[in-house]
């Protein structure tokens, strides 16, 4: 993610800080959503975004997701 | 500088005593629920800023140079460092569900101060202490679960015990929230509309992520919210149509209905209809989480409920028994959760950078679960008592019919009419809001309320009602999907041990038998909730919540043994306080529903009652539930009273120099993250 270095240009710390929390939240959103797991396996498996490549993904992370507790 | 950070803390500690006395001390007139924020919000700061420092620094000496398993096992599927925000938000999403809205709603029936008070204190002292230290004592061992932890710390015996406990409150967990969702949706059209159209929208969701935009589950996520928001505008049309008939439905169908779901979900393929769903359901509900805290703050509502009832006495009739230990039993998830503990053994350790982080993480994430629970609090307690009451109640508790609920509810001090009841349930869109026990219909009407007062007034709250209440089924339905199959590979795994093929996750006579076996068991006290004159609730809450608090006891067990362990005995307090109260807690609250002469607390004392009543169809399985009831929570209690005792054995063979204090901890290892990589 690329984000405009406002500390270079003198910006201001509350809209550093807003940034930054925006840039994690989004983070936050990704990983639980699982799209940065998706990220990481076409990284790992060297291959492009595809259905293909998001069905091998799905098999692969099938295993996990169906033993993953949910809290009450 | 120093200085004035003294005097921000000082502060902070004044305006939360001030706001503690005013809510302990405010009788008579109704108070705003800004005080119960501003008294929350400042235990949490203080806790957060002090008590866990305290932990990290002193107890449990926090290295943070020390590596962690996502970084020694980086694999960059289940084990993989990463940010502390990222890792906290996809804790709290795991561990936030259904109980901490479900439990402070029910408590409230003894007023709002007693559940407040021990969500704060339960919470601080509690719930952020487990979630803290199992968290960091997995991630000292490679991410192991809490069984694997009890089994290598405590012992064999342990180990067995935790896999059985854990078995246990999943199965009581999935009735008590089977049984939520169908009080909840019972003769509601809107509401069943709206959550059987959720099914088509996960299947499209699942279509659009496989086949159209593959992996943009966020994009996936935002259309189904869009759609699951017109299927509500879509169930009020239906609910006024000729087809209403077809989606109004009793508790018995609806019971088999839902019963039908668990048992597809956990012997069909995840993907295409639970996934999608559980990550709807994930997106749903953190924005309503959200909502529902600036909606607070800007509607400032006044609480109605006094701060302490007449119910304390034990004779409530949303679920019988006395403040204690009943109370503490009832609100669960807000305040100290045994389930956590296993979020906390499971994937969040795997993801943690740098030991530092479980503060935040482990101590943090339950903080905010807390707070939700403070909410749910507050949207109980701005209902008029008389209309909670009402709500709450079921029809054998206050007399069978709704003339006869509202004469007995009035006498005791809570004035309701018939027709404001019918009035409220025509503004929400409901039929009838009379005995709808559970906590579910309450929560949604306290959450409509401050919704509507904050956006769109008076002719939307049946719109906002009908979104609390698919809100509420629509996770609730997430984790009876997924506790199904997770309860589904715990037994194939223990009966592996017995026959290999058994424990194949992959061979389909398997499956299918063990998921019938985690259904039947189930859907054995779902059924018995649903025939209960009483609303279920009163039998199978205080049964969820025993064993929710006996795991507990499990996972502060392990914890202290390993603090023994680590030659730090001096500081053992810090988890053997909160488990000398649970013990207090879940043994007396056991001992109540087994033996107390009350029929409509003790199991016992109600079979004999039945018994010596006239006979009647259904009375001999009523008289064997009570009995099994019984043996459920006698077999508990002595099963977590050998993982007590065998943990006791060890502090004091450590504490006496009769054994060498050494832990099964991973060897250390130096970090290799930079300071900025973290």
């Amino acid at each position: 993610m690329t984000l405009i270095d406002l500390s270079a240009r003198g910006g201001n710390t509350f809209m550093q800080a807003a940034i930054q929390a925006c840039r994690v939240l989004n983070a936050a959103l990704h990983e639980i959503f699982d799209e940065s797991a998706y990220e990481r396996f076409l990284t790992r498996t060297d291959v492009a975004r595809s259905k293909a490549s998001y069905r091998l993904f799905l098999r692969e992370k099938e295993a996990s997701l169906a033993s993953k507790p949910r809290c009450c | 500088m120093k200085i004035a950070k003294i005097l921000l803390w000082l502060a902070v500690s004044v305006a939360g005593a001030i706001a503690v006395a005013a809510l302990a001390l405010h009788r008579g007139e109704s108070i705003n629920a800004m005080w119960l924020v501003l008294a929350a919000i400042c235990t949490y700061a203080l806790g957060y800023r002090f008590y866990s420092k305290f932990l990290a620094a002193r107890v449990l000496a926090l290295d943070a140079l020390r590596a962690t398993p996502a970084e020694r096992l980086d694999n960059g599927r289940d084990f993989m460092p990463t940010n502390k925000w990222v890792v906290f938000g996809h804790h709290f999403a795991a561990i936030a569900g259904p109980g901490p809205l479900v439990g402070p709603v029910l408590a409230a029936q003894f007023g709002y101060l007693p559940g407040t008070l021990w969500i704060l204190v339960g919470a601080v002292f509690g719930g952020c202490v487990q979630d803290f230290v199992i968290l960091l004592f997995s991630v000292r061992r490679d991410g192991k679960s809490l069984g694997q932890i009890a089994r290598d710390e405590v012992g064999k015996t342990a180990g067995t015990v935790a896999f059985i406990a854990v078995l246990s409150i999943l199965i009581i967990l999935l009735a008590v929230v089977a049984l939520i969702i169908v009080n909840a949706l019972k003769d509601s059209p809107w509401g069943v509309f709206t959550i059987a159209m959720t099914i088509p929208i996960a299947l499209l969701m699942g279509v659009y992520l496989r086949y159209l935009r593959p992996g943009r589950v966020l994009e996936a996520s935002a259309l189904g919210l869009i759609l699951v928001l017109l299927a509500i505008f879509g169930g009020q049309w239906v609910s006024h149509s000729s087809a209403s008939g077809i989606f109004t439905l009793s508790g018995v169908t609806l019971a088999a209905l839902i019963m039908i779901y668990g048992f597809a979900a956990s012997a069909l393929p995840v993907w295409l209809l639970l996934a999608p769903r559980d990550y709807l359901s994930t997106f749903v509900k953190l924005g309503t989480i959200a909502i529902l805290a600036v909606g607070i703050v800007l509607v400032h509502p006044t609480l109605q409920m006094p701060g302490l009832t007449r119910f304390i006495d034990g004779s409530g009739p949303v679920f019988a028994g006395n403040l204690f230990p009943f109370a503490f039993i009832t609100v669960a998830c807000g305040a100290i959760s045994g389930f956590h503990s296993l979020i906390s053994s499971g994937t969040t350790p795997k993801l943690i950078a740098r030991e530092t982080q479980t503060r935040v993480v482990g101590y943090g994430a339950m903080i905010a679960e807390s707070f939700v629970g403070i909410m749910a609090m507050i949207a109980a307690c701005t209902l008029q008592p008389g209309t909670y009451f009402a709500v709450n109640s079921g029809a054998g508790m206050v007399g069978g019919s709704p003339t006869a609920a509202v004469a007995t509810i009035s006498n005791w001090g809570y004035p309701v009419s018939a027709e404001q009841m019918s009035t409220l349930a025509a503004v929400v869109g409901e039929k009838t809001l009379f005995f709808r026990t559970g906590g579910a219909p309450a929560f949604a009407l306290g959450m409509a309320k401050i919704f509507s007062d904050s956006l769109g007034g008076a002719r939307v709250m049946a719109l906002w009602y009908h979104f609390a209440i698919m809100f509420e089924a629509l996770f609730i339905l997430t984790v009876l999907d997924a506790g199904t199959r997770v309860a589904r590979f715990m037994l194939q795994d223990a009966l592996g041990h017995l026959w290999k093929p058994l424990g194949r996750t992959s061979w389909y006579p398997s499956i299918i038998a063990t998921s019938a076996l985690v259904v039947a068991a189930w859907a054995w006290f779902l059924w018995q909730g649903i025939r209960d004159p009483l609303g279920g609730i009163n039998t199978l809450w205080p049964l969820f919540g025993i064993c929710n608090q006996l795991l507990a006891t499990v996972a502060l067990c392990v914890a202290t043994t390993i603090i023994v362990k680590m030659g730090r005995a001096r500081f053992m307090f810090v988890t053997l306080a909160p488990l000398a109260w649970l013990i207090a807690v879940t043994f007396s609250a056991s001992w109540h529903k087994m033996f107390d002469p009350n029929p409509l607390i003790g199991f016992l004392a109600h079979a004999r009652q039945l018994a010596a009543g006239p006979a009647g169809p259904g009375l001999a399985r009523r008289i064997f539930n009570d009995r099994l009831d019984t043996a459920v929570c006698g077999l508990l209690i002595v099963l977590v009273s050998v993982i007590v005792i065998e943990s006791a054995r060890q502090w004091i063979s450590v504490i006496s120099g009769r054994r060498q204090p050494t832990t099964q901890e991973a060897p250390f290892v130096a970090t290799q993250l930079a300071e900025e990589v973290l």
